[in-house]
């Protein structure tokens, strides 16, 4: 199995990305986790199992919830943390240019 | 679609150096910035103080569904130049991430188009390793977004 193709696979989902961004923030239980998504239910299972077993996700048994936390030291390799940590900044600074660009739209007229 | 943004950052090196271009006059890339209520939609925080000016501070908070607050941060502005330069520090609260250092380099490519250089010291190679594993901490979150934009439509 190709592991690192995994991760990336993994974190080319703007849902997962969502949820490693929520869980990175503080270790959650699946349902605060679905409690953030307009998705169904079963479909932030299925991410929450696609980010387990690719390890980036640690789950854990507690009574009735399962609570889920970040595994950080999946990425070794720093090529491997640098390409996710350069998606963020790359779709922030889109977010940027779409921003600006319907200000300048808007003066222009 | 290939990213515009590249990032430097050596092996056993404690800094690294975000750089993007911007089909943007460098003014209003600036602009992105420095004002709070631009830089809240882009940036998907909320923007408590900036004060821009040499010796000012800023603050950040991102606040999930159910209000609690999930990301802050702060920092204190060393430098400002206008269209040019800022300097500053930046902190995550409540984490065990020490401060780190941010020079921020606005340049003019041509009338419409600029670049971004942002270049990040930190405290140690492990520090800055780890800051770098947690992509999603630094950043808040598209769902989170989302839910200020219902919330600001109801």
């Amino acid at each position: 199995m190709n592991l690192r193709r995994d991760v990336f696979q993994a974190i080319a989902d703007p849902t997962r990305r969502s949820i490693l961004m929520l869980v990175a923030a503080q270790s959650m239980t699946a349902g605060a986790i679905a409690s953030n998504f307009d998705t169904a239910r079963p479909t932030v299972s299925k991410h929450l199992q696609i980010l387990t077993e690719c390890e980036l996700l640690r789950s854990e048994q507690n009574g009735r919830e399962i609570i889920y936390h970040l595994n950080p030291n999946k990425m070794k390799e720093i090529a491997d943390f640098i390409e996710p940590f350069r998606q963020m900044w790359d779709e922030r600074f889109n977010k940027l240019e779409s921003v600006m660009k319907a200000i300048q739209n808007m003066s222009n007229k | 679609m290939e990213l515009k943004t590249k990032i430097q950052a050596e092996d056993g090196k404690q800094e690294i150096f975000i750089i993007r271009e911007f089909d943007l006059p460098v003014e209003l890339l600036f602009k992105a910035y420095t004002e709070p209520e631009i830089f809240e939609q882009w940036m998907s925080t909320k923007v408590l103080k900036m004060e821009n000016r040499s010796h000012g501070g800023y603050q950040f908070q991102t606040s999930n569904s159910q209000g609690d607050v999930v990301f802050s941060a702060n920092g204190t502005i060393h430098e400002f130049v206008p269209g040019h330069k800022i300097t500053r520090t930046f902190q995550m609260e409540n984490t065990p991430f020490p401060v780190q250092i941010e020079f921020l380099e606005f340049e003019k490519l041509t009338d419409s188009t600029s670049k971004i250089t942002i270049h990040t010291v930190y405290k140690s190679v492990d520090f800055r390793d780890q800051m770098l594993k947690l992509p999603f901490a630094q950043g808040i979150n598209m769902a989170h977004n989302r839910l200020q934009e219902i919330f600001k439509g109801i």
